[in-house]
Order: structure tokens, then C-alpha cells, then sequence
């Protein structure tokens, strides 16, 4: 199944440094063994205690079930897949800007992962809609300029439009601050924006929480706490490397 | 100077990254080096696979050219996906009960013969008695995720966090945002009739109950304590009275920055209730990161015996790569007026070259973060009893907790690593010398195991324990790396009480499960596996084992699809029939993984013959000593009554004295034979 993911030039762009920041690590991910291993893969003969009839039913539950459970969501969780996935999107402007701007090496690091962490994440989000039939917004990442197109809407989205009145959004001005800021101002810039960043994707797990039947969807459940949860984590640590900051000074 | 030769056991990976990012930094401000095809021949060359030279004392002889991971390509399936598996062998694998199919199977726990199996709509409870075959003893439907269970006597505790959690264990939901037919906290189920659980009561809590660790102090016998970890937001004071999500100076009861301990009376466990809310994150004041492993800082210390220029970057010292070396050359040799580089020149260059380095790079060391507040809460806790200590994974912190007072738990020792994203959970080993953290980066529904994903994101790190203090050592990450439409990250599993070593197996959702020897501790190292192929090869699905236990013998996998799978260990060169059998001695009345039970070995024929193995392997006795030993030891087995005792004795007498650990296990359990 295609997935409308982000545009494959976008992807090129964005991950353009992580192969850089990355590429010794292939080395240490070589596929080996400890020596002694002779087993190749081999086709499912486990001892499997149901019967090929009974196993080939309860697949066909298991696939109805996946279907089913895909059927309680409301418009407050397509809301929020729709509107986090832009919102990620920035994420990624602001963190590809690192490698450019002279960050130090934990900004580096952290902005790496928060590439890593959301491109997943978006890619989850256009799973889950387009697993739902509900429209699936395509990104387009232009240097600093962010288009959402979302498929059955006239007008494309982006930076100063809608997308930017979603909560912890930067608008352009301060996209503009932290894109020319190098060194330590940039990773102080970095680290306040991403803080702000993060906290307004927080308010948007609240919101769709404090909407009545949002939260039956498993997915959506598991994803909206995963990101609270991985977001306050992040701001906290983000906290205190901007204290740090502020003391070295 | 060819810069530093990579340590095995991959901790040479953090220094490379980290090179990594130097090369990048130098390129972008300005160095005219030369491409990035220079800086990768200048790299230092890990390890093709560094799990073989892991095992270089003598455990094995590894074969010069490892065939690639048979994880690798695995076709996919639900109930027939390809599979490969090393040194384990499956018993069985069973589908789960039709209620559950479809739904999220999550945490284990066992009681004699049942196994206890979590699933998103309730609790499956397996008699396995026959390992081949599980049979159903019940499925109890009560919808709540993530349904973690425990068993303690005659009570079962379930976790219920998702918001669609009903008191009536209804199965459809909750539509209100604040409703009072919401259940999240703890359910308890009366299960003395196994076959007819009985849901008694329930304790609601702010947060409801992502996981719990059932404390049962072995000093006390009448009561149990639960430490509820919850992840997911506050409820709103409307549905749970009391609840607060704000900040703990403006709101002295805030849900926040707080775990919750439950009192069970065992004689009364509809009187459960919360006693405590240890607010044990306070004034956490701990660093980011954990420095060097000791593998990184030999391979500074040799390159510094070896001329190598040293300098420090980021905070951390690293070895200078030649032509790095060269162009700070050439251009400190401009400042002094060109021509050839003399000894004085070299001297001069190597005492101006950190101020070159700071100056090229503008650094500030940010790596030690200050103080600041706390996390909010842990994922999970884990805890041993018998040793006073928990491990608490709390957001982006490891803990080390002191519970000698079960309802007032307080910390020893706290860890940050910049390489974790998210703590998720602990375990000690069996002396509670060391423990490893996971990190489940990506909250397991996220594919953290590509090629390309570094093998410190999402991994184990490994600390001993040291007065009360955590000291990294390693990371352990799966090494067959998974494709982009499997789950994986680093998550749940259990020490296999091998004698006299440190070996657990461990969940890796779609990765499958790894068996890992962590006894040198700089050098934990893969030693068995089993993966099947992704659940649908067309897109992401979830799931993969979610947990992975030993218990008694049995190593049992909850996959969150396919069902209940069961393993045993196989003999290898990494571990012997007798270590297994020495293992399989160890019997549990029952098992709650985050409960950490000490493993005692009885003393038996196999752990003697498992001490000699060890021996053998780890050649540390001559050969015809440790032939002598087997030979006296065989013959005793077939012996009986006063001769074998006086066999026994006369071995053990003989031995008497030696200064070699392994040496006195094995005169001590030759003792303990002839009693």
C-alpha cells in the first residue's frame, strides 16, 4: 500500500545529513553472527497447536478485527492526526537546520533524533488516516517554507496560514531568527522554540483527550500518550540544557 | 598513527558517532579537508562482528567469515511468517482465545503451572503444565490497556490505563471525556477458583496504571504493596476527586512528580488503597551523561601511549585523526612562518593544539546540564526485595531506590543519558551488583531497529552498582537489524538463573527475543534468538514479543499477535546442557518479572558439572585438573549413601584452600552434595 508519504525529495532533504552525522554507525550495524551459526531462515514449521483450519479462521477474525477497531474514531482524533502531522513537520525544518548553524554536539544529537522520532511519527499518522479512508495530508518541505497538502481541499496550507495558528508553532519571524542563528545562539534559539514547539503539541494531545469519545481508537490512544509522554520528557531535558546554558554564561 | 582500533562489544560506536558529528562540524565551519570519503577511511574500523570477539575468553572458536543474520528477510505472516531461531528451541505456539484475537497481548505472570497473559480486552490464563500444548483455563474479558498483570496468593492485580476502561469491564467503551463508568488504576481479582476469577475491587488512581510492581517485603507476610507507574495524562478532578495536573509548588497534591503505593491487606484486599505518593524525584540533580565507557577510555589511553594527539571535544577526550592532525599543522606551522616541522615544533603544536581546537570549534562544554525539575513519573519500577533496591525507569532518568520501607521509597542514585530517549525498565542481576536499563524509544510502535538507527538509541545500558552509585559500562542493542514495517525497540525480559553468570532474555517486539550474556559487563554479547518475519509485509502492524520470561525452565514469549509462544534453551558453545540443567533446578512458586526474585541453585550434580564447565571455558585450570575433577565427580554421581558422601568430602578436601572462585562454588556445592 502507498502510503502519501513525504515527497521522496523532501525525505532526501531532510535526511541528508543523517547518513553524515550516522555513517560509521552502518559499520557497527553489519549483520553478523557469533560464529557456530548454521541455522538459515526457515518457513514456519513451529509448533504451531491450533489446526491449519482453525489458524486460517482465526486469521480471518484477526484481520476483521484489525478492520473493526478501525471504525471508533471520531473527527477530534483526525483533527489531531491531521494537525500533528504539519505540526511535526516543523519540527523537522527547525531541527535540519542544526548541522548548518554550528549547533554543539547534544543539540546535534537531540535535534537527530527528534528528526528520527517524528518522520516516524508522521509516517504513523498517514498510516492511521489513510487506513481509515479519511484524506491524508502530504508534506512538502521547502527550505524554511512548509506546504500541507491535504487531498480533497482547494487550498494548500502553509507557513502563515492555518497551520501556524496550531498551537507552539513558530511563525515565520522566529523560523527566520533561529534560520540565521549560528553557534550557541542557535542552540539556545533551538532549544526555547522546540520547548515552545513541543508544549503547544501537548496542548493538542489535551484538547483531543478532553473531547468526548476521543481515546476508544487504540492507536490513537497509544500515539497521542506516546508523543505527551516523549514530548515532556524531551522539554524537561531541553529545560535544563537551556539552564546550563544560562549558568555557563 | 592510524587513530584508535574499535574495543568489541560496540561502546568504540559511541566514539565514532561522536567522530561522526566532529567530521560534520569541521566540514561546516570551514576546514578544507578533504571529502567525506577521507573521514570515513579515517574512521576507525569496527568490528565486522564484534559478538565473536566478545567471546574471546575462550568460550568458543568463531568462524572467520559470519554468515549473514538468518533474521534478516524473513517472510512475513500472521500465523505463517518465516522464522529463524538460534539455540533455543520452540515447544509450542498457541493463538490466543477468540475474544482476544485482533487485540494487543501485552505483560505475563505465572503461579505454579498457569500463566497469566495480558491482553488489551482482559486476562487469558494458561495451564501449561504441558508446555506443548497450553491449554485455556480462562479468558476473562474486562477491556483496559494495557492490562499488565501480577499474581500474588490468591489475588491478581491488572493495570488499566486507556481511557476507554470500564468498571463494568464493559466492552464498549467510554464515550464521555469525564465519565464515572471509567475505570483506570488497579483492578483486583480474587483467584481462588482459577477458573472463575472474581473482580473484588478496584483502587482508581490520577493517572491510571500504565504498569505496577507488586512489593511483597519478605519480611512481612500479611500484607502486599503495589507502586503504580502511570504515563498517561491526569484525569480531570470532575472524574477522579482530588486529581490535579498542576505544578506541585502552586498544587501541594498534584498528580505530577509522584508514584502511587497501594497497600493490599492480604485478608482484606477490598480495603486496598493508596498509602503513599513518594514524591521521589525532588532535587533530582543528575548528568546527562555517563562519560566514557571503560572500552573507549583504554583506546584513549593506548593512543596516547602511542604519540596519538589527544585533545578534548565536547567535553569528552578524543584522538585527532591524521589528516585533522595535518591541516592544524599546516596552518599552525603558517603562523610560525612555514618550512619543515621540527621536534620543537611538534612539542609547541601539541601544547597549542587544545587552544586550536577551542578556538576552531567555539565551545562551551553543555553537555553538563544543570539542575532543573524532575521527571513527572516512572514507566515502571522494578523491584527486589530481598536486596532493599528498586530500579525505577522514570522519563529520561534511571533510578536506584532504596524500599527497605515499603510505603516510603527513597532514591539512592539517579542517571541521565543523552542517548536515552525514554527509561522504560530495569533489572538487576541476581547479586544486584549490576542492573541494565531499556530505553523504548519510540514508545514500541515505532521500527527502531533499521540499519541506519544508532545501536545506542533504543538499547540496554549496563551499569554496576558501586556503594550505592549507577557506573555505565556498554550498550546492547539487537543486532539483526529489522525493516521498516516492524516495531522494535528495546523492551521486557528476565534474568535465566545460569550459575554464576549474568544472562537474560529480552523482548524486542517485531525484533523477536535475545538471549544475552551481560556477565563482563563491558562486553554483553548475543548468545541465542528467535524472530519471525513482520506480521504484514505491506505495512507497519503491531506486534512481536511484547514480554519474555523464564520461569522454571520455560522461556514464554507473549507475542502481541500470534499468541503465547514457548521456548527452552538448546546446548551451544556459549552455554552448556549442564549450565541449562543447573538452571532448571531453580523452581518458583511464581513469577511477577518486575518483582525480581532471587534465584537460589540447590545444590545438585548438574551445578557442580556447570561449575567444571565454566571452568573448561573459561580455561582458567589446566585441562587434566578439570578431566580429574569431572572423572571423580561421575563416579561419586553413580555412588550412593556413605560412599558417596565420603567421595565428596575427599574431592572437596582435596580443593580445599584454592583461590579460585569457581573453584570454591564447586567445593561448596560438593559440600553441600555430601550433607
Amino acid at each position: 500500500m502507498l502510503l502519501n508519504p513525504i515527497s521522496t525529495d523532501d525525505v532526501t532533504l531532510i535526511a541528508r545529513f543523517i547518513p553524515l552525522m550516522l555513517l560509521c554507525l552502518t559499520v557497527g550495524c553489519a549483520a553478523t553472527l557469533p560464529g557456530g551459526i548454521s541455522e538459515a531462515p526457515i518457513p514456519s514449521d513451529s509448533p504451531q497447536t491450533a489446526s491449519d483450519q482453525d489458524l486460517a479462521e482465526m486469521e480471518a477474525i484477526f484481520w476483521e478485527r484489525q478492520r473493526e477497531a478501525m471504525t471508533r474514531y471520531t473527527d477530534a482524533e483526525v483533527d489531531f492526526m491531521t494537525g500533528m502531522i504539519g505540526h511535526h513537520a516543523q519540527a523537522l525544518i527547525m531541527s535540519e537546520l542544526a548541522p548548518t548553524n554550528g549547533a554543539s554536539s547534544s543539540i546535534k544529537t537531540l535535534s537527530a533524533r527528534i528528526i528520527n522520532a517524528q518522520m516516524d511519527e508522521i509516517a504513523t499518522m498517514q498510516r492511521w488516516l489513510e487506513n481509515r479512508g479519511e484524506p491524508v495530508p502530504e508534506v512538502h518541505i521547502d527550505g524554511l517554507d512548509l506546504m500541507i497538502h491535504i487531498p480533497g481541499q482547494e487550498h494548500t496550507m502553509g507557513q502563515g496560514h492555518e497551520h501556524s495558528m496550531m498551537p507552539g508553532m513558530l511563525t515565520r519571524a522566529q523560523l527566520e531568527e533561529l534560520a540565521v542563528a549560528t553557534g550557541s545562539e542557535f542552540d539556545r534559539l533551538y532549544l526555547t522554540y522546540m520547548i515552545q514547539h513541543h508544549e503547544g503539541a501537548i496542548v493538542m494531545v489535551d484538547k483531543m483527550f478532553s473531547t468526548d469519545g476521543a481515546g476508544n481508537d487504540e492507536q490513537a490512544f497509544r500515539l497521542a500518550t506516546d508523543i505527551n509522554v516523549d514530548q515532556k520528557t524531551e522539554i524537561a531535558r531541553m529545560r535544563k540544557m537551556l539552564d546550563a546554558m544560562a549558568e555557563d554564561k | 598513527m592510524n587513530g584508535f582500533s574499535c574495543r568489541p562489544g560496540g561502546s568504540c560506536l559511541v566514539a565514532n558517532m561522536l567522530w561522526a558529528v566532529f567530521f560534520v562540524a569541521v566540514l561546516l565551519t570551514g576546514c578544507s579537508s578533504g571529502s567525506m570519503m577521507d573521514a570515513g577511511d579515517a574512521m576507525p574500523a569496527a568490528d565486522a562482528a564484534p559478538a565473536m570477539d566478545a567471546m574471546d575468553a575462550g568460550m568458543a572458536s568463531a568462524s572467520a567469515e559470519a554468515p549473514a543474520d538468518p533474521r534478516i528477510g524473513l517472510g512475513a505472516g500472521l500465523f505463517d511468517a518465516e522464522e529463524a531461531i538460534w539455540n533455543l528451541s520452540m515447544l509450542s505456539t498457541t493463538p490466543p482465545a477468540e475474544d482476544f484475537l485482533g487485540v494487543t497481548n501485552s505483560d505475563l505472570a505465572f503461579q505454579g503451572d498457569y500463566v497469566f497473559q495480558g491482553n488489551y480486552n482482559g486476562v487469558m490464563i494458561w495451564d501449561v503444565s504441558d508446555p506443548s500444548m497450553p491449554e485455556l483455563v480462562k479468558d476473562y474479558l474486562c477491556p483496559a490497556s494495557q492490562s499488565d498483570v501480577s499474581v500474588y496468593g490468591n489475588l491478581m492485580f491488572v493495570s488499566g490505563e486507556g481511557t476507554s476502561g470500564r468498571l463494568d469491564c464493559g466492552t464498549q467503551g467510554v464515550d464521555e471525556a469525564i465519565s464515572a463508568d471509567r475505570l483506570r488504576g488497579i483492578r483486583i481479582f480474587d483467584i481462588s477458583d482459577i477458573q472463575n476469577p472474581e473482580y473484588i475491587h478496584n483502587v482508581q488512581t490520577c493517572r491510571g496504571s500504565h504498569t505496577h510492581s507488586v512489593l511483597k517485603d519478605p519480611d512481612v507476610d500479611d500484607k502486599v504493596w503495589i507502586y503504580v507507574s502511570g504515563s498517561a495524562g491526569v484525569r480531570p478532578d470532575a472524574e477522579l476527586s482530588g486529581c490535579s495536573s498542576m505544578a506541585p509548588d502552586e498544587d501541594p497534591n498534584s498528580a505530577l512528580f509522584r508514584i502511587e503505593v497501594i497497600e493490599v491487606p492480604l485478608d482484606a484486599p477490598e480495603t486496598a488503597a493508596i498509602v503513599s505518593s513518594p514524591r521521589i524525584f525532588e532535587d533530582l540533580v543528575a548528568p546527562p551523561t555517563h562519560g566514557m565507557s571503560p572500552a573507549d577510555q583504554r583506546a584513549i589511553d593506548e593512543a596516547k601511549a602511542a604519540g596519538a594527539f589527544v585533545v578534548e571535544l565536547f567535553g569528552q577526550e578524543r584522538v585527532l585523526p591524521d589528516q585533522f592532525v595535518a591541516q592544524f599543522m599546516a596552518g599552525f606551522m603558517q603562523s610560525r612562518g612555514g618550512g619543515d616541522a621540527t621536534a620543537a615544533d611538534s612539542a609547541a603544536f601539541r601544547e597549542a593544539l587544545p587552544g586550536m581546537i577551542a578556538a576552531r570549534f567555539g565551545m562551551s562544554d553543555d553537555e553538563d546540564e544543570g539542575p532543573g525539575r524532575g521527571p513527572t513519573q516512572c514507566h515502571d519500577i522494578t523491584l527486589y526485595p530481598e536486596m532493599d533496591l528498586a530500579g525505577g525507569a522514570c522519563e529520561g532518568y534511571g533510578l536506584l531506590l532504596d524500599i527497605s520501607d515499603p510505603a516510603n521509597p527513597f532514591r539512592m542514585d539517579a542517571v541521565a543519558d543523552s542517548n536515552f530517549s525514554y527509561w522504560h525498565s530495569a533489572t538487576f542481576n541476581n547479586d544486584a551488583t549490576k542492573v541494565l536499563f531499556t530505553d523504548e524509544w519510540g514508545g514500541g510502535g515505532q521500527p527502531k531497529c533499521r540499519e541506519d538507527d544508532p545501536v545506542e538509541w533504543g538499547a540496554n545500558a549496563h551499569f554496576t552498582i558501586e556503594d550505592g552509585e549507577m557506573v555505565f559500562h556498554s550498550y546492547y542493542k539487537l543486532p539483526a537489524p529489522q525493516t521498516s514495517v516492524e516495531n522494535c525497540v528495546a523492551h521486557n525480559g528476565s534474568l535465566i538463573p545460569i550459575p554464576d553468570r549474568d544472562v537474560w532474555v529480552q523482548s524486542w517486539y517485531q525484533g523477536g527475543i535475545s538471549v544475552i550474556d551481560w556477565t563482563d559487563i563491558n562486553n554483553p554479547t548475543e548468545i541465542g534468538f528467535h524472530d519471525r518475519g513482520p506480521v504484514n509485509a505491506d505495512q507497519q502492524g503491531n506486534g512481536g514479543s511484547w514480554s519474555v520470561y523464564w520461569y522454571n525452565g520455560l522461556i514464554v514469549s507473549s507475542e502481541i499477535s500470534r499468541g503465547l509462544d514457548i521456548f527452552e534453551l538448546t546446548p551451544s558453545d556459549y552455554l552448556t546442557a549442564n549450565e541449562i540443567a543447573a538452571a532448571n533446578t531453580v523452581q518458583l512458586d511464581y513469577l511477577n518479572a518486575q518483582g525480581q526474585p532471587m534465584y537460589r541453585w540447590p545444590h545438585s550434580f548438574a551445578l557442580a558439572h556447570a561449575y567444571l564447565d565454566q571452568m573448561e571455558r573459561a580455561g582458567s585450570m589446566a585441562p587434566e585438573r578439570t578431566a580429574r575433577m569431572r572423572m571423580g565427580l561421575e563416579r561419586a554421581e553413580g555412588m550412593s549413601g556413605a560412599e558417596q558422601t565420603t567421595m565428596l568430602t575427599n574431592m572437596a578436601n582435596r580443593l580445599d584452600g584454592a583461590d579460585d572462585r569457581k573453584v570454591q562454588l564447586f567445593v561448596e556445592t560438593l559440600r553441600g552434595l555430601s550433607s
